[in-house]
């Protein structure tokens, strides 16, 4: 089973690889909506890739408030658990 | 089943309704909820009763009064319809929130409010606890949908747990009066100061009764819920309307594209009320798909588009537009019979492509402050350039029209609420006489339409004496490939720069790593000239931020000029 570090550096590596913003630039605090520049449509678009990647589910309404990779990491990890 | 008359004036309350049609429907499906194309349950209206009683009972132990405040904070889901039964069956007075708000919206709302009962999705509730504010949430009865089990919920109760009651006495009905309170609903319109709209159960059902004669729903109908159910389009026409009648209201449970076009033939969905940005996105969806036809099947179809749009130039004929383009039917199931709309501006051009298919969009305005709606387009005949005509029982007056015939639009309907909670000046400003005075501009032409062209406050007029809407003017920059823009009058962002030669100023947020490139500069250009002289826009402004939207991604035009004014100056602005 993966740790919650673990995680946050896969999360952090796709978004890197997606975005084409350099892994060093991304901090688990970050507001993705404003570092990414992308909006909510475009968080569904992440947040599948995400699924695909981790195989997991990730429900829209589970994420509502969630703004930074931190949390979002937290999350996932929960799923993975 | 074919629509019949509704009459609503026997009902005191809408608690009273509700309950008459869940034992009148008892055997119909009331919900279906799907969690992405996988259906969790369906719920007759006798289960969702039952439910909703189990819930009503648990609150009445807890202490639940009539009179004292429910607030619901939950994204579009079952739960959120047998909660609000459940507080008017209480007698309760409904506080539905927008669950995109941030927690310390939340709060400041919870307690502007005085909720004393709050029902909410667990991992909004993991949001609001964990915000320094929670105090306000200790003396309330708090309950939480989807918290898993076992887990530590300081203090809120989890809602499994809570509806275990062996309802060996039923709750008590408490019944309530026309003009007791039945909502408080913020307005999503503005910043500032929360505004709590208090609307009566007269304003809901004298607006059900109106709405529901134009457009009925009946049993075996499905209404798709995808706006949030807290906004007053879908609480009336998802929940309200449908449920008096006995059709079923569809969720989801999310709002990904590709789980929302595949519901339609699913569920065979006849109603769903969308933002114009959605409508665009089917439009664009649906453009790219005739492109990839061949040449012959191209011209096949846009001649059957011409066929249909002639045969339903005086009103929609459904059966027949099925049959003329049953492919673009079948794929919104067969059964849409509309899209319903309203609140930002839609796009008359994009009104006018889904009618030409069969697929009417119904447009109307109207305000939080005056219940759902006070105009929408009857379709006797069909205009994608208004927004249509005033519902039975509202009355709407132009003041102080210029030569145009514009003014601002004040109405008068048995439908305005009572004023605004805790806010009896704002509320004497608002409403004066019985009148609505509602801050938008607008016209009524020779068919009674009435046209929306803009606010009150963000408006220019030109040293020819002419009134310029900057909404008026953005229908002609759309697509111009940007990510979003908006057009202000200078003088409404700097509201200390000078008052003279007012003019007009377009703000761009490009996509998202695009330079401003010079081919925009002269597309930009290009549409101005399109516009009459006194009416072009003078200058640009490159703006690095998202735009501040309300949940029904409305743009708040007031947030963002307020934010251009704090960070920079009209020096910024580069002329066209």
């Amino acid at each position: 089973m993966s740790t919650i570090e673990e995680t946050l550096k896969q999360l952090l590596e796709l978004t890197s690889k997606k975005f084409h913003i350099p892994f060093d630039q991304l901090n688990p605090e970050d507001d993705f909506f404003e570092k990414l520049d992308i909006n909510s449509l475009q968080v569904l678009e992440l947040l599948t890739q995400l699924e695909t990647h981790f195989q997991i589910e990730l429900p829209d309404y589970e994420l509502q408030g969630i703004k930074n990779f931190g949390t979002l990491a937290e999350r996932i990890h929960s799923r993975l658990s | 089943m074919k629509p019949f008359t509704l009459d609503l004036s026997s009902y005191p309350s809408l608690g009273e309704a509700l309950r008459t049609a869940n034992n009148k429907w008892a055997n119909h499906i009331a919900l279906i909820e799907a969690d992405r194309d996988r259906e969790n349950h369906r719920l007759t209206y006798s289960e969702f009763n039952s439910m909703a009683l189990k819930l009503a009972k648990s609150l009445q132990s807890s202490g639940f009064k009539p009179g004292q405040r429910g607030a619901i904070l939950m994204s579009n889901q079952s739960k959120w319809l047998v909660s609000a039964y459940a507080i008017f069956y209480c007698g309760g007075i409904l506080v539905p929130l927008d669950f995109k708000l941030t927690p310390s919206e939340h709060h400041s709302l919870l307690k502007h409010a005085q909720s004393t009962v709050l029902i909410t999705e667990y991992p909004l509730w993991m949001g609001l606890n964990r915000s320094i504010e929670n105090e306000e949430l200790t003396r309330m009865t708090i309950v939480v949908t989807e918290a898993p089990d076992g887990e530590d919920l300081k203090g809120a109760q989890n809602w499994k747990r809570y509806l275990e009651d062996k309802l060996t006495q039923p709750p008590q009905f408490q019944p309530r009066n026309r003009e007791d309170i039945a909502c408080i609903v913020y307005s999503s319109g503005t910043g500032g100061n929360p505004k709590g709209c208090l609307l009566t159960h007269d304003n809901y059902l004298r607006q059900c009764q109106s709405l529901m004669s134009w457009y009925p729903f009946w049993p075996g109908m499905r209404y798709l819920s995808i706006l949030p159910t807290n906004h007053a389009i879908d609480f009336m026409v998802g929940f309200i309307g449908p449920f008096i009648c006995g059709a079923t209201v569809v969720h989801l449970r999310t709002l990904r594209p590709e789980y929302l076009r595949t519901a339609f033939p699913q569920y065979k969905i006849a109603y769903v009320s969308v933002v114009p940005m959605i409508l665009n996105a089917l439009e664009t969806n649906l453009k790219l798909k005739f492109s990839k036809l061949s040449a012959f099947q191209h011209w096949i179809l846009k001649r059957l588009i011409d066929i249909n749009r002639l045969l339903t130039s005086n009103k929609p004929r459904p059966a027949l537009s099925r049959k003329l383009l049953p492919k673009i039917h079948e794929a919104f199931g067969g059964q849409l019979r509309a899209f319903i709309t309203g609140g930002a501006f839609a796009n008359p051009t994009t009104l006018q492509f889904f009618y030409d298919l069969g697929i009417p969009v119904v447009n109307g305005y109207g305000l939080t402050e005056s219940g759902t709606a006070v105009t929408v387009n009857d379709l006797k005949p069909f205009r994608s350039d208004t927004v249509g005509k005033p519902l039975p029982g509202v009355t709407i007056d132009i003041l102080e029209p210029d030569q145009a015939g514009i003014g601002e639009i004040a109405v008068k309907s048995q439908t305005i609420m009572k004023g605004y909670l805790n806010e009896p000046q704002l509320t004497a400003q608002t409403i004066k006489n019985g009148t609505l005075l509602t801050g938008d501009l607008g016209w009524i032409d020779s068919c009674g339409h009435l046209h929306l062209v803009g606010r009150l406050k963000n408006m220019i007029v030109t040293s020819g004496g002419k009134n310029i809407y900057p909404e008026d003017i953005e229908a002609n920059f759309n697509d111009i490939g940007v990510k979003e823009f908006c057009i202000f009058s200078v003088n409404y962002v700097w509201k200390r720069h000078s008052l003279k030669q007012e003019k007009l100023m377009i703000v761009l947020r490009l996509e998202s790593n695009l330079p401003f490139t010079p081919l925009l500069l002269k597309e930009i250009r290009n549409r101005n000239l399109r516009l009459f002289d006194f009416r072009r826009v003078s200058s640009y402004l490159i703006w690095q931020q998202d735009f501040p939207r309300t949940a029904s991604l409305k743009i708040k035009r007031d947030l963002l000029a307020e934010s251009i004014a704090r960070n920079c100056g009209p020096e910024l602005l580069t002329n066209l």
